[in-house]
């Protein structure tokens, strides 16, 4: 396997994807430059998660081809395994392993994959833990964690196999209003520290703040994409529109009130960057 | 004379009580206390069966029941994967195997093995003697429904678990080994409890292999006192040891499913 720094982290040529007779990628060209982090928004249904997943291979493409640091995931030799090691997934269910202890959970693969000493997988791990702020749960079981808990601990394991490449599918839809802050905190970090990112997200202050570049996909299309001022700002398609002014506050919209013109997007409010419960 | 609701509602719970209390007092009056206590509960019999009733008993039922169930647990559990595999012949054996084997009497396999085998290769012998071709005799039968019990608490584990331990870049079958497997069988720890339980008294049919003064079981042992001794005492006296076996059990498995729930 060999990667070449020159090409993108990801590249995605004329992507379909079908289940069965339903067609929820239809045709889709995606690049994410080395150290660029991008996040997808779209209404539900849109094939956003769709699209992230085939990005790992958990979904088999319909047709097309995916390149993940230069290594090509439609290739049918391609060896998964070896890929997948350079990307990190997080799920929107946090996927933890409940048998394993927290600690467990972020040695398991390094020791099982990586072939990495007991000492040195908990080393990483730990260390890991105090990046997103859970020194302390270390020893806990992934019941015993809050939602926001929980997926920063599946953050860090996947911190723990040093991906190249983190992919995020909707980190935050699950859990609590209070507890969202903990997690984008803590993947604003990781954008801070150069880490290539691929976020699925309904949280438009965070691709505001956070992203290099807004994807917005709907019908299975990516129906437009650029800089956050721009796609989240000042959209030029009527469908981003729309869709902009239904995630956010529909009573913003009614302050707004330009009768005779499509409603321009809504001031995003605002949240604070580090807005994480100090005990 | 109209009663209220309360009033009706004590009247009935009073009489149910004053009918359980008549059948109790009945019984306790007709019964022929001597002669039940010489039938069943002769002292110096129940003496007469200590020790060898639990070094050599109690043990060999012990014994035949966890090789059975650790045959079985082994074999159902590659005959779980076998189901669930992605090669179609695998999944036509195990189903094929498992329908059989769940459809025959567990008389007629012990049969099968101890006497059926020897006499087909007679020059092989099983390993283990008595103790091997019960576990045997008792395992493939136990790991056709422990194969099914199994299988559904592979089927239990959310998905999400394998596509996770798959992410990080595991195998297929390292993902299954270290994080699915595990998970089901804390899944399936009652079903396979209720197995154990089952085999327990299953074991009563190594009597059929015959048994020697060395390998023999509660049951045998049992009915070889009342045999010797035209009395019914050593029946009783074999029932209990059967639930000291079960009873505890189930009290152990009560406390890991407790501990599992919190790691769950």
């Amino acid at each position: 396997m060999t990667t070449t720094p020159s090409r993108p982290a990801v590249e995605i040529r004329d992507l379909h994807k079908s289940f069965g007779p339903l067609k929820v990628l239809k045709g889709i060209d995606f690049e994410v430059g080395q150290g660029e982090v991008v996040c997808v928004i779209g209404p539900s249904g849109s094939g956003k998660s769709t699209l992230l997943r085939c990005v790992d291979l958990l979904e088999e493409p319909t047709a097309g081809k995916i390149w993940v640091n230069g290594v090509e995931m439609t290739d049918p030799d391609v060896e998964i395994d070896a890929v997948r090691r350079g990307i990190g997934m997080v799920f929107q269910s946090f996927n933890l392993f409940p048998h394993l202890s927290v600690l467990n959970n972020l040695t398991i693969a390094q020791r099982r994959v990586l072939r990495r000493g007991r000492a040195e997988a908990e080393r990483i791990a730990r260390a890991n833990l105090e990046r997103v702020g859970l020194t302390d749960k270390a020893d806990a079981f992934p019941a015993q964690l809050s939602g926001g808990q929980q997926q920063r601990a599946a953050i860090a394991r996947s911190l723990s196999m040093e991906p190249k490449l983190m992919l995020f599918d909707e980190p935050t839809s699950a859990l609590d209003p209070e507890l969202v802050g903990d997690v984008l905190t803590v993947m604003r970090k990781l954008a801070e520290d150069g880490m290539t990112m691929m976020v699925v997200t309904h949280e438009m202050a965070f691709a505001r703040d956070v992203a290099d570049r807004v994807v917005f996909m709907d019908g299975g299309v990516v129906v437009e994409q650029g800089p956050p001022q721009e796609v989240l700002g000042a959209p030029k398609h009527e469908r981003t529109r729309a869709f902009l002014s239904r995630v956010l506050d529909p009573t913003h919209v009614a302050h707004l009130g330009q009768p005779d013109q499509s409603p321009a997007p809504p001031q995003i409010p605002s949240r604070p960057a580090d807005d994480r419960h100090h005990p | 004379m109209k009663l209220r609701r309360r009033q009706r509602e004590r009247l009935s719970l009073g009489l149910q009580y004053l009918v359980f209390i008549a059948i109790i007092a009945t019984v306790l009056v007709a019964a022929d206390w001597d002669r039940l206590a010489d039938a069943f509960f002769r002292v110096d019999i129940i003496k007469s069966m200590f020790p060898t009733i639990i070094t050599v008993a109690l043990r060999n039922t012990v014994l035949y029941t966890l090789g059975a169930f650790a045959f079985g647990l082994v074999f159902g559990t590659i005959l779980a994967l076998m189901r669930l595999s992605r090669v179609a012949p695998y999944r036509w054996v195990a189903t094929a195997y498992i329908e059989l084997f769940r459809g025959l009497p567990a008389l007629l396999v012990l049969f099968l093995v101890g006497y059926g085998i020897p006499i087909a290769f007679p020059e092989r012998e099983i390993p283990g003697g008595v103790f091997g071709s019960i576990a045997i005799g008792l395992g493939l039968t136990a790991a056709a429904y422990m194969a099914e019990t199994i299988r559904a608490g592979i089927q239990a584990v959310p998905k999400g678990q394998m596509e996770a331990a798959r992410t990080l870049g595991m195998s297929h079958f390292t993902a299954m080994r270290t994080i699915v497997i595990p998970q089901a069988f804390r899944i399936v720890i009652p079903p396979l409890t209720n197995e154990l339980i089952l085999l327990t008294k299953d074991s009563s049919l190594a009597y059929v292999l015959g048994v020697t003064a060395q390998t023999i079981e509660i049951t045998k042992f049992g009915r070889d006192m009342l045999n010797d001794r035209v009395n019914a005492t050593p029946l009783l006296v074999a029932g209990l040891a059967y639930l000291v076996i079960t009873l505890p059990l189930s009290q152990v498995v009560r406390r890991l499913e407790l501990r599992y729930a919190k790691a769950r």
